[in-house]
């Protein structure tokens, strides 16, 4: 049978073990539209696996807190609409937003966390919140088990550091307090890729903030500038920030960003577009203070 | 004409269900929402196998050398054929025959077929076409239609670089005004994404002689001719049968994957079906032509249109299709529904390596109205007059000469489209919605605005559109009525695209014969052509025939009861179900006998072809009557506008549409809300991307539909004023709702954009995009 | 071409021999167990045309890696209602005139019957999102709208088992 249905984790790590070149299949949003178009090829005839499908692997989907160290572990196999749903989106509301905006209400049935993380898109709309949020990917194979911080693992525009055989298996995040959003541009009001976007984390006791800035650098780009320079002009004790600041703060965003042209958008208007959304965020994030 | 006061009798008497001007169901709904309606997608027959097509990767080269040996080799693959495979004419075309069915010598554009295969499985079929050597020598495309219309490079085809040049000089050419606008104006390639795919199946006759094609096409019996011809066989060895279609829009007018899959057929004496995978469709079949539209209108102080002048250039792309047509339909429709005594008008469509276009929807006035209209808005502008006010003094009335010296015979209610458009309520949501839903707004789920950076316009929009074909084309439908023991049955060849044919031809049969069984035959070859589904003309041209059919029938059958009852047949009427004698002697009882016992026992079978009027050659100065007829409508449309980011959401299209008649009210509204998310789509976000001749964006991840959360509640209302020359009073009413929305939309985001610094942006190009507002 | 697997669909189990392993649902719901009612029409997941539900989720069969299914509960358009007898948001569809071509119609069935079973009286805002997924090309959705509203207003007044 060279489709292989793990139902344990176990199942799983033992199958790739067997098979480490095996395709594997989670919500097949993005693999099968590969296989659709021939872009990859898949064999048949073979008597041995060559397609592990973890979508029944009970450890992949659920999610648990540690409550002493303040964070999430969500498995890899979590679907856009569970995170979209209570009680994880009062948990994560970026994360929560961003899965909204993912492809249709089909795609967000199936498509998974783990798969989004996989693929690597630039676009990838849960990428930009795991990189604001610092996440922590936990991944096994062949040699055991290891972790890696989320920009370890995005090393290039569809390309991680996944090794052959090696199987996400959850991401950890931090429960932050304070305001975090997502923002997206896209030309259509539903189903569709991002332009530019954009996630905003604020770590109120720590007294900093994140961004991190999506589909306008080969991988997920933090926009370290930026967070500097809002940790200090943003007035931490009265949640407020001048109409300046905010300004200032979206075109540190914008000189962030290392946009291309293509047949999506060109490099100017995306760079803007990141200006545009990182003032906006920061300014529902920090809302006083402005004219 | 007799016509219509018939119609006009049996609706008022007692409006049966299922007659002209109610909205009975499809008669094919059912099959529909349960999925047994069979799409040409469905068809498939023992023994089939699959074919597919190798296209050229190059926008121009010169095919050295094809070794389809290592395909052959393939297990599975039955056979691959390439232009030494064509028995019969090389080439096809609709207009000219110019583009080959298999490229040999040099490929034209990217998505040029070159060879086809069929295979056990499409699998098999995608191995066998990676399989295929094609040795290109890569030459140097012609991608600026502007280079094309100069004259200054060789032609990339043996019939020229220019597909068609054509001026309008109409009066006055140096009149002028106080007031003169202008503009350039872009459109982009906009494609019909119907979405059912092209597919066909073809099964050969035994022996060899002949081909049975299962197709979705817009026009069986053309199809029929230019497959015959390049097959090598006779007409009569070819017989088409109209496979279910998903939608049409234009693209099925001209022959795509056809003369491929009956070739593989015959090669092989076995069945084969085809179906284009969605990035093989963007490069199946023809698009919307872009153009450039440079317009100057001169005006009087009061903002009285003097003189309008224009410039056209349309990207054809490597092949002629329609593009001649196209052009015509642009240039004659520069003056819009305005009077204009004077004319200055240039028009050219060329030849380029992009991808081929043709007829969409709206053919060449979509590129006119968008022009003409935010050139209006100039006007209005310049002349101090709101956007309405410019439109109504200037709209245009039955009886007033167009720019081509054709006198505008048509009932022409532009005023009263664009009153009670004006007259329809406003949205009453603000900005925002009471709910404060984020999808409300602009980037909706993306969550990239807050209420206050957005602002709200208003913009108009009012087209007009010829209906039926045009330039001296014998244009004719064809439609067969039998009546016996009470039913009726219809048989045409008119395409159901998806507009609803099939319903108002029953419709039509049970108001014409009184009866309430109606059946439609098999759509197919066996009867004669009914032309085209295309052109806002089935509902006039098929119509008529049918309206002609059951007319002539029902003679008959008054002679028949006549006959039985010794009453003169011309005393006869149809009174609901019933024949009635319309003159019943005095103190005799009245003859009335029902359709279904009179018709009992008898058969009746009636064919009648409908012509519309002809029609003439523009000459070289562009004056001719070259239109048939033409309807009108007015948009007005309130767009939410997000001028740092750019995005826009369409709140509400208000639209008054000139009908004629509405022969099936639901249809007409639909044919309305659909061709406005057409028009919607070109205004902000449809359009096919090429560069270097190579589409970028040939798949729906980024050719973008409008969905459900960009389409707007659509306020409409239907101006009825039935035309004395349309059989049934019924103006085609399928091209209008997409034309003039376009302009409505992107001047309503004007309006928005205004509002910011009190000079907003001009907007010149569609589709509008996001960098077009933001920077 | 060798694959061998069952599938389980509108509650048969249906057997599929000799498949090749790259093909998805939709290919073997139509070109293996000849159930034609899914459509497809962009192999991307981006129209909705090919949606059917598994395990009672509301997927497109276009990205489901068809031998990845076995054991999945699979109901397509054929399997939403009686033989013969159209579902209310079938009727609706047809009365509504929210049927042009049609080709995205079995589709936007199985989707708005998931809307309606998971929200009885969806706003008309919660309509369009749930149902963006799905495109249609003819009716500029007015009167799709229309028909997913008058079940749900007919479902209020004659309350009934979900289908």
């Amino acid at each position: 049978m060279p489709v292989v249905v793990p139902l344990t984790l176990r199942e799983a790590i033992a199958a790739l073990a067997e098979h480490p070149d095996a395709m594997v299949l989670a919500g097949g949003t993005d693999a099968l539209v590969e296989i659709n178009e021939g872009h990859r090829a898949i064999a048949s005839g073979a008597s041995s696996p060559f397609v592990v499908a973890v979508d029944r692997v009970a450890e992949l989907r659920s999610w648990t807190i540690d409550p002493a160290s303040r964070t999430i572990t969500i498995g890899a196999g979590v679907t856009y609409d569970e995170l979209m749903d209570d009680p994880l989106a009062t948990l994560l509301p970026a994360l929560a937003e961003a899965s909204r905006t993912v492809g249709s209400p089909q795609i967000r049935i199936a498509g998974t966390l783990g798969g989004n993380l996989a693929t690597c898109s630039p676009a990838g709309d849960a990428l930009p919140v795991l990189s604001a949020l610092d996440a922590v990917i936990q991944l096994t194979g062949p040699s055991g088990d290891r972790t890696m911080a989320v920009h370890d693992f995005m090393v290039g525009v569809k390309r991680t550091a996944l090794a052959a055989g090696e199987l996400i298996t959850s991401v950890t995040l931090p429960l932050l307090d304070g305001w975090q959003g997502y923002s997206k541009v896209g030309v259509r009001n539903a189903m569709v890729i991002a332009t530019a976007s954009a996630c905003l984390a604020v770590d109120a006791p720590a007294r900093s903030v994140r961004l991190a800035l999506g589909s306008v650098g080969p991988t997920i780009i933090r926009a370290t500038e930026a967070e500097s320079f809002a940790a200090e002009a943003v007035d931490w004790d009265h949640t407020a920030m001048s109409d300046d600041d905010v300004r200032r703060f979206g075109e540190l965003a914008g000189a962030a960003s290392r946009p291309i042209d293509d047949h999506r958008s060109t490099a100017v208007y995306r760079r803007h577009a990141i200006g545009v959304m990182a003032a906006r965020l920061v300014r529902r994030a920090v809302p006083g203070g402005g004219s | 004409m007799s016509t219509v006061e018939t119609v006009e009798t049996r609706v008022e008497g007692r409006a049966r269900d299922g007659v002209i001007g109610t909205s009975p169901v499809r008669p094919d709904g059912i099959a529909k929402v349960q999925g047994s309606f069979a799409f040409s997608s469905d068809l498939s027959a023992e023994g089939c196998l699959w074919g597919a097509t190798l296209r050229s990767p190059h926008p121009y080269a010169r095919i050295v050398r094809i070794d389809a040996g290592p395909a052959w080799r393939i297990s599975g693959v039955e056979a691959v054929i390439t232009a030494d495979d064509v028995p019969g004419r090389l080439t096809y075309g609709l207009i000219s025959q110019d583009q080959p069915v298999f490229a040999s010598g040099h490929v034209r554009y990217v998505g040029e077929p070159v060879a086809a295969v069929a295979a056990d499985h499409p699998e098999t079929c995608r191995r066998a076409l990676a399989a295929i050597v094609v040795e290109y020598e890569v030459l140097d495309p012609l991608l600026d239609p502007e280079v094309a219309v100069a004259g200054t490079r060789d032609p990339i085809h043996p019939d020229g670089n220019v597909l068609r040049h054509q001026r309008i000089i109409c009066g006055d050419v140096d009149a002028t005004g106080p007031i003169v606008v202008e503009g350039t104006y872009e459109i982009g390639m906009q494609d019909q994404a119907f979405l059912g795919l092209e597919a066909a199946l073809a099964i050969p006759d035994p022996g060899g002689g002949g081909v049975e094609l299962h197709i979705a096409t817009q026009w069986l019996h053309e199809d029929r001719k230019q497959i015959a011809a390049c097959l090598g066989l006779p007409e009569t060895h070819v017989r088409l049968v109209l496979g279910g279609v998903g939608g049409a829009f234009g693209a099925r007018e001209d022959i795509s994957l056809q003369v491929h899959t009956c070739l593989l057929a015959l090669r092989l004496s076995r069945p084969v079906r085809m179906q284009y995978s969605r990035a093989e469709s963007f490069l199946g079949h023809v698009h919307r032509h872009p153009a450039t539209v440079w317009m100057r209108h001169h005006a009087t102080d009061d903002g009285v249109i003097v003189k309008v002048e224009a410039r056209y250039v349309f990207d054809g792309g490597a092949y002629a299709s329609t593009s001649s047509a196209v052009l015509l339909n642009a240039i004659t429709h520069t003056q819009g529904p305005y009077r204009c005594p004077n004319a200055v008008v240039d028009g050219w469509a060329v030849r380029t390596n992009h991808l081929p276009c043709g007829a969409m929807r709206g053919f060449g006035v979509v590129q006119a109205c968008f022009a003409h209209e935010s050139q209006l808005d100039r006007l209005a502008e310049a002349s101090g007059l709101d956007p309405v006010e410019v439109r109504l003094r200037n709209a245009i009335h039955t009886g007033d000469v167009l720019i081509t010296g054709q006198v505008l015979e048509s009932v022409a209610p532009v005023a009263r489209c664009i009153r009670e458009t004006a007259e329809l309520p406003l949205p009453d949501e603000p900005i925002g919605g009471h709910d404060r839903d984020v999808m409300r707004l602009p980037g909706g789920a993306g969550r990239t605005a807050d209420t206050g950076h957005i602002r709200r316009g208003i913009g108009w929009g009012v087209a007009m559109k010829n209906l039926m074909y045009s330039e001296g084309f014998d244009d004719y439908s064809t439609a067969r009525c039998r009546l016996a023991d009470g039913r009726a049955t219809i048989k045409f060849a008119t395409a159901e695209v998806g507009q609803g044919f099939v319903t108002i031809a029953a419709q039509i049969a049970r108001t014409i014969l009184g009866v309430d069984d109606v059946a439609i035959d098999v759509i197919d070859t066996a009867i004669g052509s009914a032309g085209s589904t295309s052109a806002s003309r089935q509902t006039w041209m098929s119509g008529g025939a049918v309206d002609a059919a059951c007319r002539a029938a029902r003679e008959r059958l008054f002679e028949h009861v006549g006959s039985v009852h010794g009453v003169d047949p011309l005393r006869l009427a149809i009174d609901g179900i019933d024949v009635v004698d319309t003159f019943p002697e005095s103190g005799g009882p009245a003859l009335r006998v029902p359709v279904a016992e009179a018709s009992a026992g008898i058969d009746i079978d009636e064919t009648v072809e409908y012509r519309h009027r002809p029609t003439e050659d523009l000459d070289e100065n562009g004056q001719g009557n070259c239109h048939v007829a033409f309807a009108f409508v007015a948009h007005r449309a309130v767009v939410d506008v997000d001028p740092d980011l750019g995005l826009i959401k369409v709140i509400q299209v208000a639209t008054a549409q000139d009908v004629g008649r509405a022969l099936n009210p639901l249809s007409v509204l639909g044919q309305i809300e659909g061709g406005i998310a057409q028009g919607l789509g070109l205004a902000v976000m449809e359009e096919i991307i090429q560069i270097d001749g190579r589409i970028r964006n040939a798949s729906f991840t980024d050719y973008l539909l409008p969905t459900m959360l960009d389409m707007p509640p659509v306020v409409a209302t239907l101006v009825e004023e039935p035309d004395p020359q349309a059989p049934l009073g019924a103006k085609g009413v399928g091209e209008p709702p997409c034309i003039s929305v376009t302009p409505a939309i992107v001047a309503a985001i004007r309006d928005a954009l205004r509002q910011v610094d009190g000079v907003g942006k001009p907007l010149t190009r569609v589709p509008v995009r996001p960098a077009d507002i933001a920077l | 071409m060798n694959e061998q697997y069952t599938l389980h669909v509108n509650g048969v189990d249906r057997a599929v021999t000799d498949a090749w392993l790259g093909e998805n649902l939709l290919y073997v719901l139509r070109e293996r167990l000849g159930l034609l009612a899914a459509k497809g029409a962009c192999e991307q997941g981006e129209c909705g045309s090919c949606s059917v539900l598994v395990d009672d989720r509301l997927v497109c069969s276009c990205l489901v890696l068809a031998a990845s299914a076995v054991g999945r509960r699979i109901v397509t358009v054929e399997g939403l209602a009686e033989r013969g007898a159209p579902s209310d948001v079938q009727q609706a569809f047809v009365d509504t005139g929210a049927v042009q071509c049609g080709f995205c119609t079995p589709g936007l069935i199985v989707a708005a019957h998931a809307l309606l079973d998971r929200s009885p009286d969806p706003s008309d805002l919660e309509i369009r999102e749930e149902l963006s997924g799905n495109v249609c090309r003819c009716t500029g959705y007015g009167r799709i709208i229309e028909a997913v509203q008058r079940v749900a207003v007919a479902r209020r007044e004659t309350p009934q088992e979900p289908s």
